[in-house]
């Protein structure tokens, strides 16, 4: 179980902007100071933000990852309950889901709908 | 001096990142209660705001993490979220080491607290601050409480670290201002974002309004999860304020759900006479 140092890393990366330059630089080589299963390896190489999600990664630590690879909000949010539908539910912690897959929980105001039910769930 | 001026608000990033999303009418009404809050806290001519924030893993981690911390600096740096994302231009913003270290001080007279002189500010200062100072006129000295990590800050802890701030407020000769910021009910960073308990979230601010100690204590952190979401654990910053303002009432300005926001947005002051400004 190393989830704690996926979250160091992305703690780290997330305050430096000096480590950001070295993982866009050598993502894996970016890594290997942290004790990381394979699988979290290549979470956060590709980056999969479902599957972080998933293996329990805290959702502030994850939010700000994601904004850093310029991932749109409902994306972002795609990305979360892709995650889930592919892998199951978060393994631990608190940020988990209890909404449906298909749930639309905060609707994108469109001035041009009468109705309050748009959403935009692609980049 | 007994503090100047005493309120709560909403701290959420998509405030100012999501802007865009949000239906405008709710939305600009919310952004001129914020605003007003700001102008109210200026009239209060604070020498500076203590920003007592739920931050999320930007300078404390599991390695280290504290209860209770302080910052003591000159200055700090913000957002440590990506500027475009947040829609918070990078700056620095004044602290001032020297009213912090004497704070600090004081706090430490009845609760245990860690300071810090490097502190990188999120968006659980840097949302409020760019509605209430937002020329960044007002040194600022960022709280935190431990709403993030379990085992997370108790309750009734909350409440008396409050009450040390209201002593160090009065200790010092400084107009100090306390400001306690996040959500209340909310489910952030997960697919449940824009989930809110509008009901929950109008009871626990009508506990805070008339400043009810055993009321405002009264939850446990399990039915807290299960009703208001990982996200309603911030309530620590309020109870904090709520006992820092020594039994004043409160007033609700401004609560309404704006879900693409993920929060009920709020704007909630206590009523406190201000002290006169000195003649100096």
């Amino acid at each position: 179980m190393t989830l704690y140092a996926v979250q160091k890393f992305l703690f780290e990366l997330n305050r430096s902007p000096s480590l950001q330059e070295q993982y866009l630089a050598d993502r894996t080589g970016v890594l290997e100071p942290y004790d990381l299963t394979g699988e979290e390896t290549d979470a956060l190489v590709e980056p999969d933000i479902g599957k972080l999600f998933h293996l329990g990664v805290n959702g502030q630590i994850l939010m700000r990852f994601a904004a850093f690879h310029q991932i749109e909000w409902q994306d972002y949010l795609q990305r979360m309950r892709d995650g889930i539908a592919e892998h199951g539910p978060v393994r631990e912690g608190v940020y988990a889901m209890t909404t449906g897959l298909d749930d639309v929980v905060a609707p994108v105001h469109d001035p041009a709908a009468n109705t309050n039910d748009s959403t935009e769930r692609t980049a | 001096m007994p503090l100047v001026f005493a309120g709560v608000c909403s701290h959420a990033p998509g405030i100012t990142g999501r802007a865009h999303m949000a239906d405008p009418e709710v939305r600009d009404s919310f952004y001129a209660a914020f605003r007003q809050m700001g102008d109210d806290l200026r009239a209060a001519e604070p020498d500076a705001v203590v920003i007592i924030a739920a931050e999320h893993f930007a300078n404390f981690f599991m390695n280290n993490m504290p209860s209770f911390a302080i910052g003591m600096s000159d200055s700090y740096e913000g957002p440590i979220e990506d500027p475009s994302w947040l829609g918070i231009e990078r700056r620095d913003i004044p602290g001032d080491r020297d009213v912090s270290r004497r704070f600090i001080t004081e706090v430490m007279q009845h609760s245990d607290v860690a300071y810090a002189e490097e502190w990188k500010f999120d968006h659980g200062i840097m949302v409020p601050l760019h509605f209430l100072t937002p020329d960044y006129d007002v040194p600022v000295i960022p709280v935190n409480v431990n709403c993030q990590g379990p085992p997370l800050t108790p309750l009734h802890r909350a409440w008396a670290f409050g009450e040390s701030i209201g002593r160090a407020c009065a200790a010092l000769p400084e107009r100090i201002a306390v400001i306690g910021t996040g959500g209340i009910s909310h489910w952030p960073a997960t697919p449940d974002s824009g989930q809110i308990n509008e009901a929950w979230d109008r009871d626990f601010m009508d506990r805070w309004c008339r400043n009810d100690r055993n009321a405002l204590l009264d939850y446990d952190d399990l039915t807290v999860y299960t009703d208001a979401g990982q996200g309603g654990f911030e309530i620590r910053t309020f109870i904090t304020v709520a006992a820092a303002a020594g039994g004043a009432s409160g007033t609700v300005h401004f609560l309404e759900p704006i879900p693409i926001f993920a929060v009920s947005c709020t704007v909630a002051t206590y009523d406190i006479p201000v002290p006169a400004t000195s003649t100096t």
